[in-house]
């Protein structure tokens, strides 16, 4: 393709160019045909009809249209239908959200709009047709025509959907390079874009690389990445559910800004109903391959049809009481302090710019303590500090200044040694159970492993361990010698707990247990996680930037904002009447609110008392209708 | 990165002064007597010898010293390249070294140069192609390469280029056309060790799920593995890479045997079998100084790859 038809077809009006191509590779069975071939072919003036643009044509106006598409992966020789025969249409300027768990067949639907299908998948029957292109079979070069320009993609997990090994600028260029763009002027719309991502200090940012960024601030680069291609349609793959709610609506809203100011439509996949309900203007839902229910989010929040749906709305915390947070535990008994964080700041070094050095401080004056046989739940926004905060309290970093105390003993300068009995008593369950755990340990090795690191019994008094432990977290005794890749995301969630729990800890640190398990799975986890602490005496330092998760589980609430503790205090207290205003923007930030008080006021006796709606609810933008 | 660099040099340091010492003690104080044995390799018949004669020619080689006393004067020596004079042939080992050094230096840098094209360019090649048969036999090509063994494809180089096409000499050190054989025949394993890795992390590489951000950005195949792929997956590659070079080194005895060039290869082994200890031993801190400055280099090309390297968040 050349350089000038590459431009043309990356601009707005392109969609001729990209039917010339499409043209050449269809075996013509349409009336259109010829007349869209012709258009193709003074495609290079594609850019002054820009203003004709889409509407001039017809049937073909939707940006995508699948017909009875069904979307197959072989292995040894049997194809499994991972979507089975799906409709599905996105006029320009519209959201649609796919709302489903793992296994839905969502992620396969954006893959296959992309043509980024994996090697095994295929498309089995039906079609996919992209801005009036038919790219069910196509070749590299017309779906690369697509890709970028026409489809943008914001992927799934932004901790590894960026280049280790470049600069976000260059990453982020080219993109903006694909448009045709002047080389003098890449940089000043790669800042740009970054900033319309909602990135601050573009320009520093654009200089650093991915893991010198949070995860919400990595998202926002793919998002630069998919808007530096001004594309008509951009697939946002759970785009928000690595981030906490907060940078979840700023980014949602604006993708929804996005779509009202210039008619780029919006495919939202999404597992969480709440998020779909409150943005889409269509929701479809989707259970094994297929679609269960579909309609205006309306109707799916307050009259849900279908089983899967309601169950779907009544394991999810926050949409289970009327799209509001209620803590679990309105009463808390004193307990002694097991794990206190005194005074703790921290401070890491930034990378030079022309500005000099410069000191970023991850933690300011910190102060926290978590109760035996309690949960404390840590929220705040990704780069809030979270994290740092964990590290520290987990004795795997020095505070810059500060102590932390482990059940009264000061335990801030304690050396490997030192710590390395004290280690037992806490332990620690990570975010991401796929992960975590070990691909070529069974079950049982993952979970005896701390017993025999600690040299605690023998072979025999161990394996008796491991069984009562597997019965503890509820999975069957035969699990033991299954290996992670047999076991689902909240199975392997469920042995990693296990793990967390074999020394008899006083203390687990829970870091995100939850966020990346599907919202039925979650609140499975959640009730183990609040049984066995019922059962056990057993403290949690909780850290999640999910509101209404942290309510489930928390004791006593710290609102983390900027490396500085802005509100704490018993749960019931802090998300009844919050007195901080972020605590309040993270309240009124939870996804699911948009029909929060209709549904409310349409059934549910039981549910929570009247409450004002938190600030900003009514601010959501609506696509056109 | 100061810090990063600073480490890394007293580290290669540290290993070079270890490999002196260790050669130092194998050579010097391991065998039964080391003064009868370096007598010998100077031609002396040391049955024949007085022991005021033995005492004598001791105190001419430096023998007769506490061994302490003899390992710092020499490391002391070593350390301004002066490395003694040879048992076996009247001149000191630093002549000798340096008239061989260069024809080595020329045939290894030839030869890396060599298989970092062939086995970069396979791997890549292999990766990118889609064609399923050439895909295939390009993956294949990397497992033949390493079950040859060297000394068997230079023979079989040395038949079929020097003595049934006339092409190129069969032996010698002098011209550019001497060094293409030998440099060959020592590129063949690392290539094809090189491509092996390569093309397996490549094949990971393009599993890793920015690849797909990449490609929905719509670039090329090609840009895609230039720019996102490639450099990724150079990385694991890269610490073979350190390694392989320093086997080249080591190779070049073989390969220098069988096409009789005048290299440190051959004057390692003719030490070795005249037991000519200084030149063994200055020859081995030569090897280790190579390996220790190639991997040197690996290091620093890994900081400039990945910027995750260098670059921990330091506690201030």
């Amino acid at each position: 393709m050349s350089e000038g038809a590459e431009r043309a077809e990356s601009s707005p009006g392109a969609a001729g160019q990209l039917r010339s191509e499409g043209a050449t590779q269809r075996t013509g069975n349409e009336a259109r045909e010829g007349a869209e071939g012709a258009e193709g072919a003074g495609g290079a003036e594609g850019a002054t009809r820009r203003t004709g643009g889409a509407a001039g044509e017809g049937a073909g106006a939707n940006i995508v249209e699948l017909a009875g598409l069904s979307v197959g992966y072989r292995s040894r020789g049997r194809t499994a239908l991972a979507v089975d025969g799906l409709d599905l249409t996105i006029a320009p300027g519209e959201t649609v959200a796919i709302v489903g768990e793992s296994g839905s067949g969502k992620t396969t639907t954006a893959n296959a709009i992309l043509g980024l299908l994996p090697a095994n998948g295929q498309v089995v029957a039906g079609s996919i047709r992209v801005a009036g292109t038919d790219i069910t079979t196509a070749r590299e070069r017309t779906l690369r025509a697509v890709r970028g320009s026409v489809v943008g993609l914001v992927p799934q997990d932004p901790m590894v959907g960026l280049n280790p090994t470049m600069r976000v600028g260059g990453q982020v260029a080219e993109a903006v390079r694909r448009r045709g763009v002047d080389r003098r002027l890449v940089p000043a719309e790669v800042v740009e874009a970054l900033e319309r991502a909602g990135l601050d200090e573009p320009v520093l940012r654009a200089r650093q690389y991915p893991h010198e960024l949070s995860g919400g601030m990595r998202q926002r680069v793919l998002i630069a990445i998919a808007l530096a291609g001004h594309p008509r349609l951009i697939v946002a793959d759970e785009p928000t559910s690595a981030l906490d709610v907060t940078v979840q609506r700023t980014i949602l809203d604006h993708l929804g800004r996005l779509v009202a100011e210039t008619g780029t439509s919006l495919l939202i996949i999404t597992h969480d109903l709440g998020v779909a309900a409150d943005r889409a203007d269509r929701v479809v839902v989707m259970q094994h391959g297929r679609v269960v229910e579909r309609g205006d989010p309306e109707s799916i929040m307050l009259a849900p049809r279908d089983p899967y749906t309601r169950h779907l709305i009544e394991a999810a915390p926050a949409l289970s009481h009327s799209g509001q947070v209620v803590p679990r535990f309105t009463e808390v008994a004193p307990a002694p302090e097991i794990l206190r964080l005194e005074a703790v700041t921290k401070d890491f070094r930034l990378p030079r710019t022309s500005g000099g050095d410069r000191v970023f401080r991850a933690l300011e004056d910190v102060t926290l303590s978590v109760r035996a046989g309690q949960t404390l739940g840590l929220v705040g926004e990704s780069g809030s500090g979270k994290t740092t905060a964990l590290r520290i309290a987990m004795a795997l970093d020095k505070p810059t200044s500060g102590r932390v105390f482990l059940d009264g003993k000061d335990i801030t300068a304690a050396g490997w040694s030192q710590l390395r009995p004290l280690r037992r008593r806490f332990q620690l369950v990570h975010q991401n159970p796929y992960s975590s755990l070990d691909p070529r340990f069974s079950v049982e090795e993952s979970i005896a492993e701390p017993l025999v690191s600690f040299r605690v019994g023998n072979r025999a008094s161990r394996a008796v361990r491991v069984r009562e432990l597997l019965d503890q977290v509820a999975l069957p005794a035969d699990f033991r010698d299954r290996r992670p890749r047999e076991l689902s995301g909240g199975q392997r969630q469920r042995v990693a707990i296990a793990r967390a729990l074999a020394l008899g800890p006083e203390l687990v640190f829970l870091d995100e247990p939850v966020s990346a398990l599907d919202v039925s799975v979650q609140d499975q986890i959640l009730g183990l996680l609040t049984g066995l602490q019922r059962e056990l005496g057993v403290s949690y330092f909780f850290i999640s930037h999910d509101l209404a998760v942290v309510a489930q589980l928390s004791h006593e609430v710290a609102v983390l904002r900027r490396g500085r503790i802005v509100e704490s205090g018993p749960a019931a207290a802090v998300f009844a009447a919050p007195e901080q205003e972020h605590t309040r923007e993270l309240l009124g930030a939870i996804p699911g609110q948009r029909f929060a008080a209709a549904l409310a006021a349409a059934a549910r006796p039981e549910g929570a008392p009247a409450r004002i709606p938190p600030p900003g609810t009514d601010g959501i933008p609506v696509g056109p209708e | 990165m100061f810090r990063y660099l600073a480490g890394r040099l007293a580290q290669a340091l540290l290993v070079l002064w270890a490999a002196y010492t260790v050669t130092f003690v194998i050579l010097h104080v391991l065998p039964s007597d080391p003064v009868t044995l370096q007598l010998a390799a100077g031609g002396v018949d040391v049955s024949q010898l007085t022991p005021g004669q033995l005492h004598s020619m001791e105190a001419r080689y430096g023998l007769d010293e506490p061994v302490l006393t003899q390992y710092f004067g020499r490391l002391w020596d070593a350390l301004h390249l002066d490395f003694g004079m040879s048992l076996t042939q009247n001149v000191s080992v630093g002549t000798l070294v340096s008239d061989r050094l260069p024809s080595t230096i020329v045939l290894a840098l030839v030869s890396v140069g060599l298989f970092l094209v062939f086995g970069v360019g396979l791997a890549y090649l292999a990766s990118y192609v889609q064609w399923l048969p050439a895909r295939v036999l390009l993956r294949r090509l990397p497992a033949v390469g390493i079950s040859l063994p060297t000394f068997f494809v230079g023979l079989l180089l040395i038949q079929v280029f020097a003595f049934s096409l006339g092409w190129l000499p069969a032996r010698g050190t002098e011209g550019w056309r001497s060094v293409v054989l030998p440099a060959v025949t020592l590129a063949l394993p690392g290539s094809a060790m090189l491509a092996q890795v390569l093309i397996r992390s490549l094949g990971d590489t393009w599993q890793e799920p920015y690849i797909v951000t990449a490609r929905a950005k719509g670039l090329s195949r090609w840009a895609v593995q230039l720019r996102h792929a490639f450099r990724n997956a150079a990385l694991p590659a890269l610490t073979l890479l350190g390694v392989l070079v320093g086997y080249t080194v080591t190779n070049a005895v073989v390969v220098e045997t069988v096409f009789s060039r005048n290299g440190i290869g051959q004057l390692a082994q003719q030490a070795v079998l005249g037991q000519d200890v200084p030149v063994v031993q200055a020859v081995i801190v030569i090897a280790a100084a190579i390996f220790v400055a190639v991997n040197l280099v690996v290091d620093l090309l890994y900081s400039f790859l990945d910027p995750r390297v260098a670059h921990t968040a330091r506690v201030t």
